[in-house]
């Protein structure tokens, strides 16, 4: 039993990391009805602007995570306005050609020797790994922090779709980009800054990762990152909730995967769940139909 | 082209090709990347059936090269002295192939565009943990350690054959009712479908038939290089395939071909040892190469012809 | 197509007959283990340079050529392909690993090339499927059953263990050999193995298998791993509290282990094919060459490459001939060849016959422990 609970807290810390990289994926779908596949290296980029400032110029963990934030929504911005924008009235898949052009480039362009480098790098720990221990199980400091995090990021994501007059304008454009913009919202500015926010939430997720599984490589994003997709489709793309709970699913499957079976078969059962939704149900957990408008 | 009867340049161009291979005027090595050539060229063929004439996203097809590679390479590697195992075995790799996309294409095809695209990258890295595990269904797959002891079977009367039968079906394809209801599921599903074309079928036996063709040039990529090893159907192989698709054109032939010629004899060409650093900005060039395609020219370099 | 063939013809242009001797070289210089291509390459120039200096085999000046295979097994039978006929290599080093090896041992084959491999342990690069041998192939590093082996008899008698847990990758067969020859042989020897599990190249969560390892508290956990990935769950195993001794092969060896790994690597064993502290001459003049040429001390991929290149000189000079069938009879017939990784005899499978070192990290640093000799 006890086994089984310490598997679950592993699968929820792996969980509530992919949610925040879900997030991203989810609210730009919701939005543009794009497949952003430059997310997961966004995510990337994030986690390594952190170990820069842990490591590099020795910042503070508190103020790591606004900068990281601050240039990983500027870098989403800017990717859209150059890469997608030109795009927004072309068939879907270019944009999806498109967006893996740009989850390419940043990979290998961070490859370079004198961008981040090729090799694998270890990721500083900001404070001491002490192990909790609750009548035989144990959490460990780490875990906790993740959580704290998360949990906090997720309230204050809520305020700002739910209670704020930006969010108003970013559910209606999802809504109905056409009558939004007649209704005077100004749509390019409201999908800029829902890649901004979703890249922001990302590199969060990046430098939560590097802290918990302590190493940082250029194509580290591209499975964490297609994860993170499944799990927004599990719960229904284009819907916040579902995207954290999906995640969570998601990490908690995989890790209850290693745990009774074996690891060997993870992804393909992740993905495997993935066509059976999208099959069935194409909608998430929480969505609901759309009708294809012709 | 048109000057000469095709099939008369069709015979031509395979004489020339054959007096180069027997007198070796052409040394082994660039009769091996000739042929390889000729795989490529049957392998993106197949996606640009699917991607490119009708409109099909798939990031599947490195799993089907890799499908129709493993279940002909098993055949002959099990029964390695009967020469009747050589057109058995071709036969397995195109329509097992064929078959498993038509089981797969059923339920994935309903999906529209970006999701069709995941579902099949999802399929795709499926089919790479089944390759990493093989051994454990016959040893002689050789899993993760990659599989050996496949016979050299592959020369240039398969290769070519293949090919031009390729190219002949999917010319004829094109042009006829079959290929006119395609491009009209392309432009506008919907409306094909009121049109009274059964479009799912449609679609399910272009993906199936596409998918084929992949499966082709795996027995030949099996049975050229005699060995075989999961890494070589990772679904970033798809991206590639993907990438010399829309640098020919969608839905032109010529145009698969020519950029399927001209991406390997850039990356052969490029063998000369260039300083890593420059290899390396190659990886970056392709991709900014893909994303101003898209901007500027989505319908390829060549276009449509 | 047709306008290509003059381009053809041009290329294959048939090379003269020179007083020198060509030697291939192919490597991962780009793609996911450049970092071994670039150590393997260096040793490769640093040796030919030596033996130019000293007036090249058989009086002649020894030129070479490299080719990059990025670690993908088309590209290295193709990269095989150019080396022997555009290029007209009678002799190649390479690849590092197996899975290029392999491939590239059938284009040598046939082809009538010698090729020694100095860093590829998987069995079947010189035999075929079937068990019989590829007489072309040789490798100048000891093979997986052999490192499996030494590392589980060092386990049990060494460190008294009777539980042993294995974590592996499924999809790297060098990682799958170690852990499979390494169960058989402490099973062998009596011990238990607790757990036997495997994970994927691009995990990076091993909390699922580690509490798994840690319910059954094993003496060994054994991770015949890359460096990078053995760092990554020595880290996470400690951050655990599992207590475990940990024990590997030489994928542990690399300056950036303990850059990487830290405090988590420390105690842990591996086995690898030469230490830089072994004080024998060849090892320490070795190490203080290539340092003076390159700037770091040569990891064990570095040594190999320069072993194999100089056991293929040395059968050159013991066959007198550049005849490929003479020298590839001298060299099945190397015995106690003195190497800086040890003393080499080829056996008929085209292995070398040699000890293997265990090492330990201890304070950051690699330590001598121990050197094994075959049985």
């Amino acid at each position: 039993m006890s086994y089984l609970c310490q598997q679950l807290i592993n699968g929820l810390q792996l969980g509530s990391v992919y949610a925040l990289i879900a997030l991203g994926y989810t609210m730009v779908y919701g939005i543009v009805r794009l497949i952003n596949f430059a997310h997961g290296d966004i995510f990337m980029i994030g986690a390594y602007v952190g170990y820069f400032a842990l490591n590099v110029y020795k910042i503070p963990l508190p103020f790591v995570f606004p900068l990281a934030m601050a240039i990983c929504a500027l870098l989403g911005m800017t990717i859209e306005k150059l890469a997608y924008k030109p795009l927004r009235n072309a068939p879907r898949i270019n944009l999806l050609i498109t967006a893996m052009g740009v989850s390419l480039f940043l990979e290998y362009f961070s490859s370079l020797k004198f961008i981040f480098g090729p090799n694998f790098l270890a990721y500083p720990r900001p404070f001491r790994v002490t192990n909790i221990c609750l009548g035989g199980l144990m959490i460990n400091s780490v875990t906790i922090f993740v959580f704290l995090i998360v949990f906090s990021l997720l309230l204050l994501l809520e305020i700002i779709v739910y209670r704020t007059k930006i969010g108003m304008a970013m559910r209606a454009v999802s809504y109905d980009k056409e009558t939004s913009a007649l209704m005077g919202i100004n749509v390019d500015n409201i999908i800029s800054f829902t890649f901004g926010l979703g890249s922001a939430l990302a590199a969060v997720g990046g430098i939560l990762y590097g802290i918990a599984y302590p190493q940082i490589h250029p194509f580290m994003g591209i499975m964490p990152g297609l994860k993170a997709f499944v799990a927004a489709v599990l719960g229904g793309i284009g819907i916040i909730k579902g995207a954290v709970v999906g995640a969570l699913i998601m990490g908690v499957l995989e890790v209850l995967t290693s745990a009774y079976l074996s690891s060997t078969w993870r992804d393909a059962i992740a993905f495997s769940l993935l066509i059976l939704f999208l099959i069935f149900k194409p909608t998430g957990i929480f969505g609901k139909e759309e009708m294809e408008k012709v | 082209m048109k000057k000469i009867p095709s099939f008369l340049f069709i015979l031509l161009l395979y004489l020339i090709l054959k007096i180069l291979f027997t007198t070796n005027l052409l040394n082994p090595y660039l009769q091996q990347i000739i042929l390889y050539v000729g795989i490529i060229i049957i392998w993106t063929l197949g996606l640009n059936l699917i991607y490119g004439f009708s409109g099909q996203f798939s990031l599947g097809q490195a799993g089907f090269y890799g499908i129709g590679a493993y279940l002909g390479a098993i055949l002959t590697k099990l029964f390695p002295h009967s020469l009747a195992i050589i057109p058995l075995s071709l036969f397995a790799s195109f329509f097992g192939t064929g078959l498993i996309a038509f089981l797969i294409g059923i339920p994935v095809l309903r999906l529209r565009s970006d999701y069709l695209a995941i579902a099949t990258l999802g399929f795709g890295i499926i089919v790479k943990v089944l390759f990493d595990n093989a051994d454990a269904i016959l040893p002689q797959f050789g899993g993760s350690r990659g599989m050996l002891g496949i016979p050299k079977y592959t020369n240039l009367e398969i290769t070519y054959l293949f090919l031009i039968a390729v190219i002949f079906l999917m010319r004829n394809l094109i042009n006829s009712k079959y290929g006119r209801a395609l491009l009209a599921l392309k432009n506008d599903e919907i409306t094909a479908d009121v049109m009274g074309i059964n479009t799912f079928w449609y679609k399910t036996f272009a993906f199936a038939l596409g998918s084929s063709f992949a499966g082709i040039a795996g027995w030949l990529y099996a049975h050229l290089y005699t060995f075989l090893h999961p890494s070589n159907f990772e679904f970033l192989k798809s991206i590639d395939c993907l990438l010399i698709v829309i640098l020919g054109g969608m839905g032109s032939i010529t145009g698969t071909i020519l950029a399927a010629i001209i991406w390997i004899f850039l990356i052969e060409g490029l063998r000369v040892i260039l300083p890593a650093s420059l290899v390396e900005w190659r990886f970056i060039i392709y991709p900014l190469l893909l994303i101003i395609m898209m901007i500027k020219r989505p319908q390829g370099i060549l276009g449509k012809r | 197509m047709k306008k290509l063939f003059p381009l053809f013809l041009l290329l294959t242009l048939f090379c003269q007959k020179s007083s020198v001797i060509k030697i291939g070289l192919i490597a991962p210089i780009t793609g996911d283990v450049k970092t071994f291509g670039e150590s393997v390459k260096n040793a490769f120039l640093l040796a030919i340079e030596e033996a130019n200096s000293r007036g090249g085999v058989l009086g002649k000046k020894i030129t070479y050529v490299i080719a990059d295979d990025k670690n993908d097994p088309t590209e290295a039978a193709n990269a095989g392909a150019k080396l022997i006929n555009q290029d007209r290599v009678n002799y190649i080093i390479g690849s590092v690993s197996s899975k290029c090896s392999i491939p590239l041992s059938e284009i040598c084959q046939p082809a009538d090339v010698l090729m020694v491999t100095p860093t590829s342990t998987n069995p079947k690069v010189t035999i075929r499927d079937d068990g019989s041998r590829k007489p072309n192939i040789f490798r100048a590093c000891f093979i997986d059953p052999f490192q499996g082996k030494v590392a589980a008899k060092f386990a049990l008698e060494q460190l008294k263990a009777k539980k042993a847990a294995v974590l592996y990758d499924i999809g790297n067969d060098y990682t799958k050999g170690l852990a499979e020859f390494f169960r058989d042989a402490f099973q062998k020897g009596g011990g238990v193995i607790t757990v036997y599990e495997s994970y994927s190249k691009d995990d990076v969560d091993f909390s699922a298998l580690l509490t798994k390892v840690k319910g059954e508290n094993p003496d060994i956990l054994f991770l015949p791993d890359y460096y990078n990935k053995v760092a990554l769950i020595a880290k996470q195993a400690r951050q655990m509290g599992l207590q475990s001794i940990l024990l590997g092969g030489d994928g542990w060896d690399s300056p950036d282990m303990v850059k990487i790994a830290g405090e988590a690597i420390e105690g842990g064993y591996f086995t690898n094919h030469y230490s830089p502290d072994d004080p024998r001459p060849e090892v320490q003049e070795w190490v203080k060459k290539y340092e003076e040429k390159y700037g770091s001390k040569p990891d064990a991929l570095a040594t190999l490459a320069y072993d194999a290149t100089n056991l293929l000189l040395e059968a050159i000079r013991r066959a007198n001939s550049e005849e490929v069938s003479k020298v590839r009879e001298a060299l099945q017939k190397i015995r106690e060849f003195k190497c800086v990784s040890g003393e080499m005899s080829i056996d008929e499978n085209g292995d070398p016959i040699k000890g293997a070192v265990i090492l330990q990290y201890k304070g950051g640093k690699q330590v001598f422990v121990a050197m094994v000799k075959p049985d």
